[in-house]
């Protein structure tokens, strides 16, 4: 068995199971594939999530973004029920945790949050015929590697850079202050790296105002970062850049305000870590005007707005935040393509997964559609900066809730 | 990059080095005395640090006022641990020992994982962003407190064991158990004794660790192994040692981190240890077996 499973079905009498099982007899008897019958019983989606390990802040958050919305899934006329697995924050636990759930049964699998991770499910799923939707994961081999059972929706490392870079400009022409100069400091791992090439690559293209004059890597596991925040320092840039997980990104800030780093910004062109709740809670009014530009909730969507309500009576103390919506999302892709094929047959499900046109969602962008290679087209970024201890969207203007605060106030006396 | 830049990295990794010290002391204690090689003192390092957190959440203690009474209690847990279960193995293949550890090491952190879930957590003060100035040298307010205490924590021990009569029967069932028996001293209540002031250097450690990272039930792993590369490197055993392995790793890694790149930092410890490993396999302070 998977380690729960979470179902909107009811649950089996003793009655029901001997009708099933007369049903079920009878169906195999006259020799029909049982594995494409008319959706009658709920979809099985296999999530593979990182919930314990490193990883395991974000994927508990993801968990819950995956469990959330079933209600209200279940009210918009779909059937799903999730076999959750935990990857442990480790690709190899990913790939066992896939194959398992598919010899258990699972017609669809979802996640897993890390990129690392993602990928190797992604050749599970290959091999296995199984489709396979992405909640969050840059990495751009996803999409680009010719997987034809694999879905995004959740934007590429490349995307990510070039919708996060584009948002420092409006930062910039909103505040009317442009700093002429960054230090880079980034995690080296498969994220840390696709970014890093993303922003590289992206930096000349789209004639950034600012140049970077250091770029620092470190590993995502750092005890301590003093010393990549000394030489931060002596670059005497006048703005601060970051890609991220969620601990290195509280060890920074927090070496930032003993080191007394003072800088105009510290802004993220797209990586976890600073909207986290574990972020606002650890640094307190240290947390206040980072800022990171990634794809967030669209707060004018009624289903935004529903989703929010059912998570703020359900889990009162925890942050609402991209990692529930991308989640859930990808529930509803999964329900919507089970919804539409009528089958678990996976050559079925993988074409209605393709035809997707979800109108109504909870994300910023058009409708979710995907291109020929599985990335959804229509995502695109906001400038989230924290205020008041929570994130808020300051850019787009048009699903903006406040005004962006560049430059930052000081570290050094902060009410 | 000035010297001042240079003044600041060598200062971090100095005082970054005297905490890791702090750390592997109670780890040198333990193995010197009883040649056992705790494998969960990572893990009771992080019990630690979140007894420290409570404290803090339901008392109100902060964790410096804290350290005496979660050095104590860890003093009490380390005491009952060898008392009841680690004397039992003392005569067995060191693989067994090895085994047994890594099973308390493991309960631990399924154990806190249990009780606290896989959330990071932390104290906030305003100390933890707290830094001295001094003329151009900025200094971590936490990690010249946790030195301060590593230096205090290692002079106290080497008195202890130097001058007080409890000590100098401890030095005598290390230098010869047999012997220390023939004369009547209790060899298994004195090994539970420094397996206690072992894990109370533990739980100091903690305390003051907790200002500086967040604690979490997998943080034990990097730290346990961080221990043995510090306590290798000054040589098992010796108190001066673990103090001068803890600055070396700090130090090698403030400066790797500066002159090659940070993300190969960690790689230099482990260089670090290689080469002592090579040209004096006992540890720069050790005594040859």
């Amino acid at each position: 068995m998977s380690d729960n499973a979470t179902s909107l079905s009811a649950s089996i009498t003793r009655r029901g199971f001997t009708t099933a099982a007369a049903a079920g007899a009878l169906v195999s008897a006259a020799g029909l594939p049982l594995r494409s019958a008319r959706a009658a019983a709920p979809l099985k989606l296999g999530v593979l999530l990182p919930r314990s390990g490193h990883l395991a802040l974000i994927g508990q958050a993801c968990q819950r973004g995956a469990e959330i919305g079933l209600p209200m899934l279940r009210d918009m006329g779909y059937s799903v029920e999730l076999m959750n697995a935990d990857t442990e924050s480790n690709p190899d636990v990913g790939r066992t945790q896939a194959e398992k759930l598919i010899r258990e049964g699972a017609h669809m699998l979802m996640g897993c949050f890390d990129s690392a991770t993602t990928l190797a499910v992604a050749g599970v799923a290959e091999q296995k015929g199984v489709p396979f939707v992405v909640n969050i994961a840059s990495e751009p081999k996803l999409t680009e590697q010719g997987f034809k059972y694999v879905f995004r929706n959740f934007p590429s490392a490349g995307m990510l850079g070039k919708g996060g870079l584009m948002l420092f400009k409006d930062i910039f022409a909103a505040t009317g202050t442009t700093p002429k100069t960054a230090v880079l400091l980034h995690i080296n791992d498969s994220f840390g790296m696709a970014m890093l090439g993303g922003i590289n690559a992206l930096m000349p293209k789209l004639d950034m105002p600012f140049q970077i004059v250091e770029t620092i890597a470190y590993d995502p596991k750092a005890r301590d970062l003093s010393i990549e925040v000394s030489k931060a320092k002596a670059a005497k840039a006048d703005m601060v850049m970051t890609v991220t997980r969620l601990n290195d990104a509280i060890l920074l800030v927090r070496e930032m305000v003993k080191q007394q780093v003072e800088t105009m910004g510290i802004i993220s062109p797209g990586a976890p870590g600073m909207y986290e709740k574990q972020f606002a809670k650890a640094l307190g009014k240290y947390a206040d005007y980072c800022t990171t530009n990634v794809p967030w909730f669209d707060p004018h969507q009624e289903m935004t707005k529903e989703l929010e309500k059912a998570f703020e009576k359900a889990f009162p103390e925890e942050t609402f935040d991209l990692n529930i919506g991308f989640t859930f999302e990808a529930v509803l892709i999964a329900a919507d393509a089970y919804k539409r094929a009528g089958s678990t047959d996976p050559n079925v499900l993988t074409e209605a997964l393709r035809a997707t046109n979800l109108t109504k969602r909870a994300m910023l962008g058009g409708p979710i559609k995907f291109e020929a290679n599985g990335q959804n087209m229509n995502l695109i970024s906001a400038a989230v900066q924290n205020l008041g201890g929570k994130p808020t969207v300051t850019l787009p203007a048009a699903s903006a809730v406040a005004k962006p605060v560049f430059p930052m106030p000081p570290f050094k006396g902060r009410a | 990059m000035d010297a001042t830049f240079f003044m600041n990295v060598i200062s971090a990794g100095l005082l970054t080095g005297l905490v890791y010290g702090l750390m592997a002391l109670g780890l040198s204690v333990i193995f010197g005395v009883m040649r056992v090689v705790n494998f969960a003192h990572g893990d009771m390092m992080v019990v630690a640090m979140y007894a420290a957190y409570l404290l803090f959440n339901k008392l109100g203690i902060e964790p410096v006022p804290a350290l005496p009474l979660v050095a104590g209690g860890l003093f009490v847990v380390g005491y009952l641990l060898q008392r009841l279960l680690i004397n039992r193995f003392l005569g067995v293949t060191e693989h067994i020992q090895f085994l047994l550890l890594l099973s308390v090491a493991i309960i631990i952190t399924n154990g806190v994982l249990m009780v606290f879930g896989p959330d990071a957590r932390n104290v906030q003060l305003d100390a933890a962003f707290e830094s001295y100035s001094i003329g151009p040298l900025v200094l971590d307010k936490v990690r010249v407190i946790a030195a301060l205490t590593a230096a205090a924590a290692a002079a106290a021990l080497w008195a202890f064991f130097r001058y007080t009569t409890t000590g100098t029967a401890i030095r005598a069932c290390a230098d010869n158990p047999i012997g220390a028996r023939v004369v009547g001293l209790d060899v298994e209540r004195l090994y539970a004794v420094t397996f206690g002031i072992g894990t109370a250097c533990v739980g100091a450690a903690g305390c003051l660790l907790l200002l500086l990272v967040d604690v979490h039930p997998h943080l034990a792993h990097d730290y346990t192994l961080l221990g043995f590369i510090i306590v290798i490197l000054g040589g098992l055993g010796s108190l001066g040692g673990a103090l001068l392995g803890g600055v070396l790793v700090g130090l090698s890694e403030a400066l790797s981190g500066v002159l090659i790149a940070p993300s190969l930092k960690s790689m230099f410890s482990f260089g670090l240890l290689i080469l002592v490993l090579l040209l004096r396999p006992q540890g720069i302070l050790g005594r040859k077996a």
